[in-house]
């Protein structure tokens, strides 16, 4: 396909004035190769957290793109994220998905680099390159790296406006994600493990599902009627007990970076609601956040997020407190890393609370993702058939109902929200991508000649 | 003298074969889905803990799978997270499963490690093969770590460590149980 036409996706396979996305979008390799490029290559990209790596030398592997990547921290305590690939031939320098190393080296031809990237090592320097290599040419490629409040975010980009600036109106959002249960920003520790599985989906279908599908809710009637809950009644959310009995705006948020928040605004100030009152430190514990996070935040704390999605592709979820990122692989399959954090101040009867909560609400044997993951891989086959690629997908949903900064002028910045249900999340998500794919492609710069 | 190394072998024997039958007779409740059955054989106070695998350097393998009770799992659960499971699938609405996997699991490499009164160890490899819709299939295979404890003629089990040889899912859900 030609690259850059300006109304390829922006009006075309994505045409948001009728509320319409061609199904190809999900399944062409050369609109999938395209997004590489176009969004992976440009986009910050969310690769860890900064307590997977504490100690100087830390390292994990982490995915941008199709690619890995080192995620370290250096023998000076900096952030790093290198691309896990020798500079000679390609092959990966570091094999290991965590662990701790000064340096990472190449197995095929033992190139070593440091923990800060650089070349530090070349066999055969002397009688096969003559001393003509000039090492500091050949480090590893490095990606800008950003922590956000221990989140740590990379882009091999440099155009790419600072993090800050990308997350745009999203800030309260994912600002209100990192606070911790008591409303102050502190350390979230995440669990050691990640959990990586594959699904048979795009990768843009759990990136659409979390940035705003309240509509999808019948699909998890299933879990609504088990015990899933920490609370020990049934159903799926702790807060399910406090939002039934309170008024509330259920609220779909769009930013125009085209990311998206979604949550609940009580509309008025409500008490706190016993939980766990099988468990006393746990109660106490978050019986004291709850009192300390009304002080703070005032009527702020009306604010209860349940998560999003920042473009292009990592999702946080609150209350369930994780990451969880759509590594594209392919045009069909998608393979999904998730992690789960806790405050790291909390007793430890907290984080076991919370940390089983979240493995069986997310993740493969997580009783909720499970029906997603179902709806995400059975979509994908429905935008595969040639017959079926003729009829667009319908996202018309609430269109022309969205309301500017509303309903309280406090929900950050240049927002638009709908009540309940509405695909306005999803429209905001791929009017996004339409422009960023509208952009011309990468060119190469020629080659130096000092190489 | 002579007859007691023979009688013990004889008796570890017949273990081995009622364990193997019990494991044979378990697997079938799985596969026939009668999955409220199966939860009978598990002790009240059963635990059942999958670790999740990852890729370490030669002898650093202590850190392979994730910690139970502190790490992420795949599982790290009792019986009423089980039973809660089986509840779920037999709603008819858990879509993941409807229509239900057709799955037959298969024992092998069977060990009874350390057995008393009280209590019998065994080690095993497990296969694991899923058929759902028309062409979604899954293999799971790895080793299973079982405590069981004796139950009248039979046994419960007490406790199941799952350790898949897998460190990325290569399955899209954990919906079955192992």
């Amino acid at each position: 396909m030609s690259g850059g036409g300006a109304r390829r996706y922006t009006g075309g396979l994505v045409n948001l004035d009728k509320g319409r996305i061609s199904r190809e979008i999900f399944t062409g390799q050369a609109i999938y190769d395209d997004e590489l490029e176009r969004i992976f290559a440009r986009s910050w990209l969310f690769v860890g957290h900064e307590s997977h790596v504490p100690e100087p030398g830390d390292y994990m592997l982490g995915r941008m793109g199709e690619e890995s990547v080192i995620f370290n921290r250096d023998r000076h305590g900096r952030l790093h994220v290198f691309l896990n690939n020798c500079r000679h031939r390609g092959m990966r320098v570091c094999r290991y998905d965590s662990g701790n190393s000064r340096k990472f080296a190449c197995p095929f031809h033992a190139w070593v680099f440091s923990d800060e990237g650089e070349l530090i090592g070349v066999p055969k320097l002397e009688s096969g390159y003559h001393n003509e290599l000039d090492r500091s040419q050949w480090g590893l490629i490095e990606a800008c790296v950003a922590s956000y409040h221990g989140y740590v975010f990379a882009c091999w980009d440099e155009e790419t406006p600072a993090f800050e600036d990308y997350l745009g109106d999203l800030r309260f959002y994912f600002d209100d994600y990192c606070e911790l249960p008591d409303g102050t920003h502190g350390d979230w520790e995440a669990f050691g493990g990640v959990f990586k599985w594959k699904v048979p989906c795009n990768w843009k279908f759990g990136a659409e599902n979390f940035g705003g599908d309240y509509y999808h809710n019948p699909s998890h009637a299933s879990v609504d009627a088990v015990v899933l809950s920490p609370a020990g009644t049934r159903g799926r959310h702790t807060y399910d007990t406090v939002s039934k009995t309170r008024a509330v705006h259920k609220l779909n948020i769009l930013t125009k970076e085209g990311h998206n928040a979604r949550g609940e605004l009580f509309k008025d100030d409500y008490a706190y609601v016993p939980t766990y009152q099988e468990m006393a430190v746990v109660e106490d514990y978050f019986r004291d956040c709850y009192a300390k996070r009304q002080a703070k935040l005032g009527e702020k704390a009306r604010w209860y997020g349940h998560g999003g999605t920042i473009f292009p592709n990592v999702s946080y979820s609150n209350g369930v407190q994780s990451m969880g990122t759509w590594h594209p692989s392919g045009p069909h399959e998608t393979e999904i890393w998730r992690i789960f954090l806790a405050p790291k101040s909390a007793p430890d009867e907290v984080k076991n609370v919370l940390r089983h909560y979240v493995i069986r609400y997310q993740g493969p044997s997580g009783l909720t993702e499970q029906d997603d993951m179902e709806n995400w891989s059975s979509a994908h086959q429905g935008a595969r058939g040639t017959i079926a690629k003729r009829h667009d997908f319908h996202y018309g949903m609430g269109m022309g109902h969205e309301r500017k900064g509303w309903p309280v002028s406090w929900l950050g910045g240049e927002i638009y929200a709908t009540e309940d249900v509405s695909e306005q999340n999803q429209r905001a998500y791929y009017g996004r991508w339409a422009r960023d794919m509208d952009r011309p492609p990468f060119q190469r710069k020629p080659l130096q000649a000092a190489e | 003298m002579d007859a007691t190394p023979e009688s013990a072998f004889l008796a570890q024997v017949i273990l081995r074969h009622r364990v193997e039958q019990f494991y044979i007779a378990e697997a079938d409740l799985l596969d026939t889905r009668r999955f409220r059955e199966w939860l009978a054989l598990l002790d009240a106070d059963i635990r059942y803990w999958m670790p999740v695998a990852s890729n370490r350097e030669t002898g650093k393998w202590d850190g392979e799978y994730t910690r139970e009770g502190a790490d992420l799992n795949w599982f790290d659960e009792g019986r009423f997270e089980l039973e809660q499971r089986v509840e779920q699938i037999m709603t008819g609405l858990h879509w993941a499963e409807e229509p239900v996997s057709r799955t037959s699991h298969m024992i092998a490499n069977l060990r009874v490690v350390e057995a008393d009164d009280g209590r019998i160890d065994t080690h095993c490899r497990f296969f694991i093969y899923r058929n759902r819709n028309e062409t979604e299939t899954d293999f799971f295979v790895g080793k299973r770590h079982d405590r069981l404890r004796p139950d009248g003629g039979g046994f419960k089990i007490a406790a199941r460590e799952i350790f898949l040889d897998q460190s990325v899912l290569q399955a899209k859900n954990l919906t079955l149980f192992f």
